[in-house]
């Protein structure tokens, strides 16, 4: 079996494939709904009510979509200039560490200066964590791969110990949680009495933001042509390496953005539970996205609106939430070869 | 065509082919025929269709029309193993052998299952030997491949189609790595080859050896039969013409007043990285309005030089002086910032990124300069005008500067390079390998520029595995062996065979330890 590229892909060709692509997807979730005793017809429109069925709903895919835009970003930067950063998880978690060391109460600052200085310190701290591997990766040729990975387990465990020693709350009835922040610490919801925070605004701004860096600037120039062609890059005296650090600082930062998004926007306080894998996660976002900025808004709501979907389903038809995972990866494997298949023909012998 | 051809046999017929890739076609109806016991030699331009044509007899695309017969036999479409089956070797330009076994290992890889038990290793070993005699290969079959010289590997590639009996073989450029000797003693091999009923279908675009080894010439001209001649009939222009469509004329080097050195490297060592030789006590000094042409077998210590004079190496030791002055510290950067113009030898793994448009390759060298950035932002219109402008002064013809340059063909991405390049008035030139793969065309106006620049007063070193080029354009010519250079021979000081005994080691005995 061989590919052939094709120059021009058709429009029916860009849109068929995927369209395949989503069908199969929902073909896949919807017999395992059936293998576990629901109606799968009605299993898919309990998923499409729960994601996107009432304002209620929608918000709650928004809400849930938030994190993963700003891991998803992070992802999405690091992997088109070539580093591949799998330790977002462990950033995000820096980052809310971060807000709730200055929004418990340590500062007492207005909410103007307090949320703003507590996004800085976050993104500082996420970006610190990226910035070892990064370094090990230019310096000494380090895989990243591995050691991003890595800092995700001793991150958790770092927080883990924060969270039974320092950073215990004293009311918490002896809970591995930290305290609530104080309100001004709090990201202000958009819409009164409904859950949606400000963090997810920020989010889209952040995407608009990498957006810009991606197409306008001179780093953003700069981290394409790494990630595209190292050697082309470094002939033409691209400082490759500081380019390579100076992404690990953006993503880092964004990673960040995540976890200070999920602490002042809707927990209001730190546990160790904060991200079901939102660091893993975006790396499926990203790649859905195909790591464009803009398109990684799309594929987290997307991504979001599965799980919020089958959670809701799970809780009315009684079918394990597991579906949620098998659909997502059915969705992104699918939807790579869909993407694969708009480019290339597929010729036997 | 000659009489006594037409009673031969025919062993390979290619009827009508036609291949299109979208809106490109790059086979039009291609039909020729190749008999017994001859050598046809397939020329024509980069993109004419050469490789396309094989590809399809190879099974690697399938044609959209038209039919390929061997030995009397149609080919079933899309089946490299059919191909093989029925006798067709192919010598690739880039040789397929695992470095890290032996030359036996190598040519009887992939000739029996993995798992075969009771292999008798004597006689495959003993008809390898055999065949190696009948046809003057001479290899020893326990040799580790990655030890071998070029021409060496070359033979072991010819011997592995042999062994697996191909009565058909197609070389592809094969002499684009060799010396002048080496491809003399290919064409011995050759024709002792066609003398036992082989034969040989030689992929070429440099002229005088298609005249020296084929008996028939196919022509290919974006991707038609250009035309069919016998060689005997015809001569070098009329090949030339047949391949471009018109007249071309070779470039006629005035005599030239070199000015003061710009460039000087003495007693330069670099290190080696693998089997990439570095530079051995090296000296060299590029003059103004002066090429220097590099001569040497690829892999002799082309690539460390190429490297130090664009910034990406450093010397170990030995000096290295810019205008005089040795440079404060030394990078791609601080090159260009000395006024040194880069044409790498790979114009697609290191001249261009293929994704990025060719707005974005022409400022590859310069993104970080105004107008191109300013504090930080990125002056798309600035870049997309001096695109526009290296597009149009240098003929790169394309759709636009927004075209991705993965689309271009070869002669029009070296013309952007050279463009970029060029642009900033260069005062040294390193051009490695500028012209190769390119079509007549785009060949003459790469030289075209080389000599203008050099008229100019640029210092110009020219680094070419094509001997011919190099003696047709250099004022002076230095051979580089195992990362030594010889002493500057002045123009028509030496002969092609002379330059290829220092190519293969001769006359560097007595300096030998210098280093």
């Amino acid at each position: 079996m061989r590919l052939e590229p094709i120059a021009n892909p058709t429009l029916a060709r860009t849109l068929g494939f995927p369209l395949i692509a989503l069908t199969l997807t929902v073909l896949i979730g919807s017999s395992l709904a059936m293998l576990a005793g629901a109606n799968p017809f009605a299993t898919l429109g309990l998923i499409l009510k729960g994601a996107a069925g009432s304002r209620f709903a929608i918000l709650e895919t928004l809400n849930r979509a938030t994190p993963l835009i700003f891991t998803g970003l992070a992802v999405a930067v690091a992997f088109r200039a070539k580093l591949w950063n799998i330790g977002a998880e462990a950033q995000l978690y820096a980052g809310a560490v971060m807000a709730v060391l200055l929004g418990t109460g340590a500062l007492g600052w207005p909410s103007g200066l307090l949320l703003p200085a507590m996004a800085g310190a976050a993104m500082l701290a996420g970006a610190l964590v990226l910035l070892g591997p990064a370094i090990l990766k230019v310096r000494f040729g380090v895989d990243e791969v591995v050691t991003t990975l890595l800092f995700n387990f001793v991150v958790l465990l770092f927080v883990s110990m924060l969270l039974e020693g320092p950073l215990k709350d004293p009311m918490g009835m002896g809970w591995p949680q930290s305290s609530r922040l104080i309100p001004e610490a709090r990201l202000p919801r958009i819409i009164d009495g409904l859950r949606l925070h400000w963090g997810f605004g920020l989010a889209i701004l952040s995407a608009l933001v990498v957006w810009v860096i991606q197409s306008r600037t001179t780093l953003g120039y700069e981290m394409r042509a790494v990630g595209q062609n190292r050697q082309a890059a470094e002939f033409a005296g691209i400082p490759v390496g500081r380019v390579i650090l100076k992404t690990a600082l953006l993503s880092g930062g964004l990673a960040a953005l995540a976890g200070f998004s999920e602490v002042a926007g809707l927990k209001g306080n730190l546990t160790l539970d904060i991200s079901p894998g939102f660091g893993y996660t975006g790396i499926i976002v990203a790649m859905l996205a195909l790591l464009n900025p803009v398109g990684v808004v799309v594929s987290a709501i997307f991504v979001a609106g599965v799980f919020v979907g089958a959670d809701s389903m799970s809780r009315a038809a009684g079918v394990p939430t597991y579906i949620a995972n098998i659909m997502l990866a059915t969705a992104l494997l699918t939807m790579v070869l869909a993407i694969a298949l708009t480019r290339f023909n597929v010729r036997r012998g | 065509m000659a009489d006594q051809l037409g009673a031969q046999e025919v062993v390979l017929r290619l009827d009508g082919i036609t291949k299109r890739f979208g809106a490109l076609t790059a086979n039009d109806a291609v039909s020729f025929s190749l008999h017994r016991g001859e050598v046809v030699a397939l020329l024509g331009e980069n993109g004419a269709g050469k490789t396309t044509l094989m590809n399809i007899l190879f099974g690697h695309y399938t044609a959209d029309e038209g039919t390929v017969e061997l030995f009397g036999q149609p080919l079933p479409p899309g089946n490299p193993r059919a191909a093989l089956a029925a006798g067709v070797g192919m010598v690739h330009q880039h040789f397929t052998l695992a470095d890290n076994l032996s030359v036996l290992e190598n040519i009887l890889l992939g000739t029996r299952p993995l798992w075969s038990f009771g292999f008798d290793r004597a006689s495959a070993r003993a008809r390898i030997v055999q065949l190696a005699r009948d046809f003057g290969l001479s290899v020893v079959p326990e040799h580790r491949v990655g030890n071998l010289s070029v021409g060496e590997r070359q033979r072991v590639e010819i011997l592995k189609a042999l062994y697996r009996d191909a009565r058909i073989l197609i070389l592809d450029e094969p002499t684009a790595v060799l010396t002048p000797q080496e491809t003399d003693a290919l064409f011995v091999t050759l024709r002792k080859m066609v003398a036992k009923g082989l034969s040989v279908v030689f992929i070429s675009h440099k002229l005088h050896e298609v005249m020296a080894i084929s008996s028939r010439v196919v022509v290919l001209r974006h991707g038609k039969l250009a035309g069919e001649v016998a060689t005997g009939q015809t001569d070098r222009h009329k090949l030339a013409e047949l391949m471009v469509g018109s007249e071309v004329k070779s470039p006629e080097l005035r005599a030239s007043t070199p000015g003061p050195a710009l460039l000087t490297l003495s007693q330069i060592s670099t290190p080696d990285h693998g089997n990439a030789p570095g530079l051995k006590a090296a000296n060299l000094a590029l003059h103004a309005g002066q090429i220097t042409g590099l001569a040497g077998v690829s892999g002799n210590g082309q690539a460390a030089l190429a490297d130090l004079i664009a910034g990406l190496e450093r010397p170990v030791s030995g000096d290295m002086a810019l205008h005089g002055e040795a440079p404060a510290h030394w990078s791609p950067r601080a090159a260009m910032d000395a006024g040194i113009a880069r044409i790498p030898e790979d114009r697609h793994k290191t001249g261009t990124i293929a994704d990025f448009t060719l707005t974005e390759n022409a400022i590859l060298e310069s993104y970080s300069q105004a107008p191109f950035s300013r504090r930080g932002w990125m002056n798309w219109r600035a870049a997309r005008d001096f695109a526009e402008q290296v597009i149009t002064r240098y003929d790169v013809r394309c759709p636009g500067p927004d075209t991705r340059i993965r689309l271009l063909s070869g002669g029009n991405m070296q013309k952007l390079i050279l463009g970029r390049a060029m642009e900033p008035g260069p005062k040294v030139i390193l051009a490695n390998q500028p012209v190769r793969g390119l079509d007549i065309g785009a060949i003459s106006f790469v030289h075209g520029q080389l000599l203008a620049a050099r008229d100019r007063g640029a210092a110009i070193l020219l680094m070419s595995e094509d001997l011919d080029e190099v003696m047709a354009l250099s004022d002076v010519i230095q051979v580089i062996y195992e990362g030594r250079l010889s002493p500057p021979f002045s123009r028509g000081s030496m002969t092609a065979a002379q330059l290829g005994q220092w190519m293969a080691g001769g006359g560097f005995d007595g300096d030998a330890h210098a280093a």
